[in-house]
């Protein structure tokens, strides 16, 4: 059954069908899920170890050739004229990109309902959203339409939709992974993620993509094994909870019963459970929209009619810089542009740009002297399950969703979903997340709960049934 | 009345890449938007990366400036919009730049004068814009080359020390020639590798200061130095009659020969720096400022001093020696093989100068052989000294050898006492009126007979040996 196939199972079968499959799969349940912006049809079958696997790829992400269009209008028509270093990665090891996932436009929101051509739905169901913003990547993977896929996550856009869709999601150490040719969002914070049925095939896609690229100045050189101790267990670890996730008001009834089952799971397992006080975690989110709007709004300057993308022809010069841009960006990105225009113009720059990036560093080194201490920190990766499409309208409510996921990315950290029960049907994650480079260690805990989760079968996630 | 002029000079770098992608950096007069890749056209998703050779070349200028260098900077992002800055951001240097507190020695008078450096750092070049006719106001469309964005820059600030235009043009020169002898930049002004922007004021005798103007299109030395006597001039005039001068940015208009108003202070931008989060802060170590150290070469200020000193010659021609290192070099080569140091200063002074400025090279195309043959020429008495100087043209156009060129044209001097002596005795017989004015005590006549034998040799008897044969016989 090709819906359920990890990369791991592809591996020991013929898969020179096996992309277009997928694409019969995608063919059938598009009408439903809306999972791709394109969906390419022709693939060279690229010889490698992995050869054949078909993988879908975040549209934020470029691809030589192909229309990569952040869900956005003023990308709409957009061909890249180079491969995003991932993607040459994962071509040379024969992995077949057989389509690009719709997102919330240029990977703003936490739905997907913000992409600029049709929302993407839950594989779970379909009147809830897929999280975000890699929703189309979650759904993707969770409904099977492909065997994996990358995501990219700003605020925890890999793990929130992985969490709110059932399958794994992990946002590696900044650094680890090229941002070469992801197109940016906020570049302190952005980083390429994959999204998978398995914590093993996360394993593998990172041992594909992570590693220093000489076109991205912020990658590191480091020589990380994730599969050697994977299987090891998380016997004799210490794992902090930090008080705050208890404090959080809208934290669901589901989500924080089954996050208390994980931690007795942990315990059963042999780890060590410490509450701990973070206390900058409560400026997290506030934090992030300071710091991520800012530097969107420097990042997103470049799409002014002149070059690419859409223009919309004035006279004059300004009058078709403004045009093109307001008819060309949606609303919530139009919102985070003028956010981080005022956040970092001369009057300000010191009341709320500056001020975060002190807090961010006093953040991190929370984080960091938890975690030396620890060997994770363990919170919920969503504080609610799947909402439904246009449920969440205030953008304010919309943004403190990703109070349990932002920490990682200022700090740099990496962090997975992985799910873990379901509430009400629909599917929770935990979240684990440890220092700087033990990425390892990370994708090791997450296996042990993935083995041992009273919820899937044989150590396998369950997957939703769509039915098209 | 004082004027106080400061200076804000880009200066390309002469990298072989561009300063944050591997595209040539040498795009001058490329045909458009060949020179180009996603990086520096800022397609969406593209990285930069810092050229390690631009961080060199910055140092080494700083250095020369006698900057303290920072052991850590960073780059940051300057954002505004415009068509010839793609990524609708330039990358720079804003809040710690790469190099800070330098001083540029310039000699005014009898004095050395220090002009302050505030700062010196890196960014990238902006692309060109074309507009379709003749005016920027009357273009019906405009196109956009992107060959030269991301060029590697250096932005040099002075304090406001300069205090006439004629110094503000000394200083550039200074800061070309050391740009040059540094090796690190063309700075061709004419040509955009040497640009500068220039903040003019002035205060009158009772100390109140006039509004700062801003200078800009000034595309050459003598421009700057025009530019800025206008602008001063302007400014004088109108605190002289009272008038306001507006805090506002002028440029040089090369047809009106004047400075027009460019924009008022209300139009200043809010640039909205802050850090590039793409490029991790440049870290230099102590070994890495010492080697470049070591490896620069002298200045022409210690350079024109050692000449000076070591030669003998005078200052005037230690400067001249020294404007270049090319000039310089041929000149201690010259000197190597020659040790004549005034005499070869001369010829390079005079004719080798003349002929460069002519055929507007800028490079010494003849090698040091050449002038020290001429000269050993002279020497020896094969050639006058008029003759050498009538032939140099033809050496430093040709690159032929002096001796070459002597025999080619028949050019070699007599210096046969029985020619010479026969043409004296046949003048003397047609002119007896004249032998009797020399013996009658008319010594100024000799120079008749000089004339007949150069007339006869066509200037080619060695004039020496004339005035000797000719006075000898004359007496009788």
């Amino acid at each position: 059954m090709f819906r359920s196939l990890t990369i791991e199972d592809c591996l020991n079968l013929n898969r020179e069908d096996l992309a277009a499959e997928s694409v019969k799969e995608i063919e059938k349940m598009e009408p439903v899920l809306k999972s791709f912006i394109t969906v390419c049809k022709d693939h060279e079958f690229h010889s490698g170890e992995f050869a054949g696997i078909p993988i879908a790829v975040k549209d934020n992400i470029t691809t030589k050739g192909v229309k990569t269009t952040c869900a956005s209008k003023i990308l709409e028509n957009y061909v890249p004229p180079y491969n995003a270093t991932v993607v040459e990665k994962l071509l040379l090891r024969g992995f077949t990109v057989v389509g690009k996932t719709n997102l919330d436009e240029f990977a703003m929101g936490s739905s997907t309902e913000r992409s600029a051509f049709f929302p993407t739905r839950n594989p779970w169901d379909p009147t809830r959203v897929p999280g975000g913003s890699s929703g189309g990547s979650a759904a993707a993977v969770a409904s099977g339409e492909v065997v994996a896929a990358l995501g990219s996550d700003t605020g925890g856009s890999v793990r929130q939709p992985a969490s709110l869709c059932g399958v794994v999601g992990f946002k590696p150490t900044y650094g680890l992974v090229s941002r070469y040719g992801l197109i940016a969002f906020a570049s302190s914070l952005d980083q390429i993620g994959p999204i998978t049925k398995s914590v093993r095939d996360a394993a593998i896609l990172m041992s594909v993509i992570s590693g220093k690229d000489a076109m991205d100045s912020t990658t590191v050189d480091k020589n990380i094994d994730f599969l050697k101790d994977i299987e090891n267990g998380i016997s004799g670890m210490k794992f902090a909870v930090p008080k705050e996730v208890y404090d959080y008001e809208q934290l669901d009834s589901g989500v924080a019963a089954l996050f208390d089952e994980a931690l007795k799971l942990a315990e059963k397992l042999g780890a060590k459970i410490r509450k701990v006080r973070i206390p900058s975690m409560k400026y997290a989110v506030a934090v992030y929209y300071v710091v991520a709007p800012a530097e969107a709004s420097s990042n997103l300057a470049r799409y002014d009619g002149v070059k690419y993308g859409l223009r919309v022809e004035e006279k004059g010069l300004k009058d078709m810089y403004k045009r093109t841009r307001r008819e060309g960006f949606g609303e919530e990105v139009r919102r985070r542009i003028m956010l981080g225009t005022f956040t970092l113009s001369a009057a300000y720059y010191e009341a709320y740009f500056n001020k975060a990036q002190k807090v961010r560093r006093v953040l991190s080194s929370e984080l960091d002297s938890v975690l030396t201490e620890n060997d994770a920190i363990l919170t919920p990766t969503s504080p609610i399950t799947a909402f439904k499409l246009g449920e969440v309208k205030d953008p304010l409510t919309y943004y403190l969703m990703d109070i349990f996921t932002a920490p990682a990315n200022l700090a740099g950290l990496p962090a997975i979903s992985v799910p873990y029960g379901f509430s009400n049907d629909l599917p929770v994650g935990l979240q684990i997340m440890s220092r700087r480079f033990h990425d390892a260690k990370v994708l090791r805990i997450a296996r042990s709960f993935e083995k041992n989760s009273p919820y899937n079968s044989n150590g396998r996630i369950r997957l939703p049934v769509v039915r098209a | 009345m004082k004027t106080v002029i400061g200076l804000e000079i880009h200066v390309q770098l002469l990298t072989e890449t561009k300063a944050f992608c591997s595209c040539s950096a040498n795009v001058f007069e490329k045909a458009p938007n060949t020179m180009i890749c996603p990086v520096c056209t800022g397609q969406p998703g593209a990285l930069p990366t810092v050229n390690k050779a631009m961080i060199e070349y910055a140092v080494r200028t700083a250095l020369a400036l006698n900057c303290e260098i920072h052991r850590f900077s960073r780059f940051d992002r300057k954002n505004y919009f415009y068509p010839d800055l793609p990524k609708g951001y330039q990358i720079t240097q804003y809040f710690y730049p790469i190099a800070t507190n330098g001083y540029l020695e310039l000699d005014v008078g009898k004095e050395r004068k220090k002009v302050r450096i505030r700062r010196l750092h890196i960014e990238e070049d902006a692309g060109k814009l074309m507009h379709e006719g003749d005016a920027i106001t009357k273009a019906h469309h405009t196109l956009v080359d992107m060959n030269r964005c991301g060029v590697p820059l250096i932005e040099i600030v002075t304090e406001p020390d300069l205090t006439s235009p004629g110094e503000a043009r000394r200083f550039l020169e200074k800061l070309r020639s050391i740009l040059r002898y540094l090796r690190v930049s063309s700075g061709d002004m004419e040509k955009g590798a040497l640009r500068c922007d220039a903040n003019i004021s002035v205060v009158d005798e009772k100390g109140f200061s006039s509004n700062r103007v801003e200078v800009k299109n000034m595309n050459s030395f003598k421009f700057v130095e025009k530019a800025l006597q206008f602008e001063q001039n302007r400014i004088i005039q109108a605190l002289k009659s009272g008038s306001n001068v507006e805090k506002e940015t002028r440029g040089w208009d090369l047809t009106s020969k004047t400075t027009v108003s460019m924009r008022g202070k209300e139009e200043e931008s809010d640039y909205r720096y802050f850090p590039e989060p793409d490029i991790p802060p440049v870290v230099i170590s102590d070994e890495y400022i010492e080697k470049i150290e070591e490896s620069l070469p002298e200045l022409p200020d210690q350079k024109k001093d050692r000449f000076a000193r070591d030669y003998g010659i005078p200052k005037l021609d230690a400067e001249v020696l020294t404007s270049t290192r090319e000039l310089a070099d041929f000149y201690e080569e010259c000197v190597k093989i020659k040790p004549k140091p005034k005499e070869i200063s001369n010829w390079i002074m005079t004719e080798l100068l003349r002929e460069m400025k002519n055929s507007e090279s800028e490079v010494v195309p003849i090698s040091p052989r050449h002038l020290v043959e001429l000269i050993e020429l002279v020497e020896t008495g094969s050639v006058s000294i008029k003759m050498a100087k009538e032939m140099f043209p033809e050496i430093f156009a040709t690159k032929k050898m002096p001796r070459q060129i002597v025999e080619e044209r028949g050019l070699k001097q007599v210096n046969d006492r029985d020619v010479i002596e026969k043409i004296i005795k046949q003048a003397m017989e047609q002119n007896p009126k004249a032998v009797r004015q020399y013996r009658s005590g008319k010594k100024g006549v000799l120079g008749y007979f000089v004339g007949a034998v150069m007339k006869q040799t066509r200037g080619m008897a060695n004039p020496q040996l004339v005035n000797e044969i000719a006075r000898k016989l004359l007496e009788g």
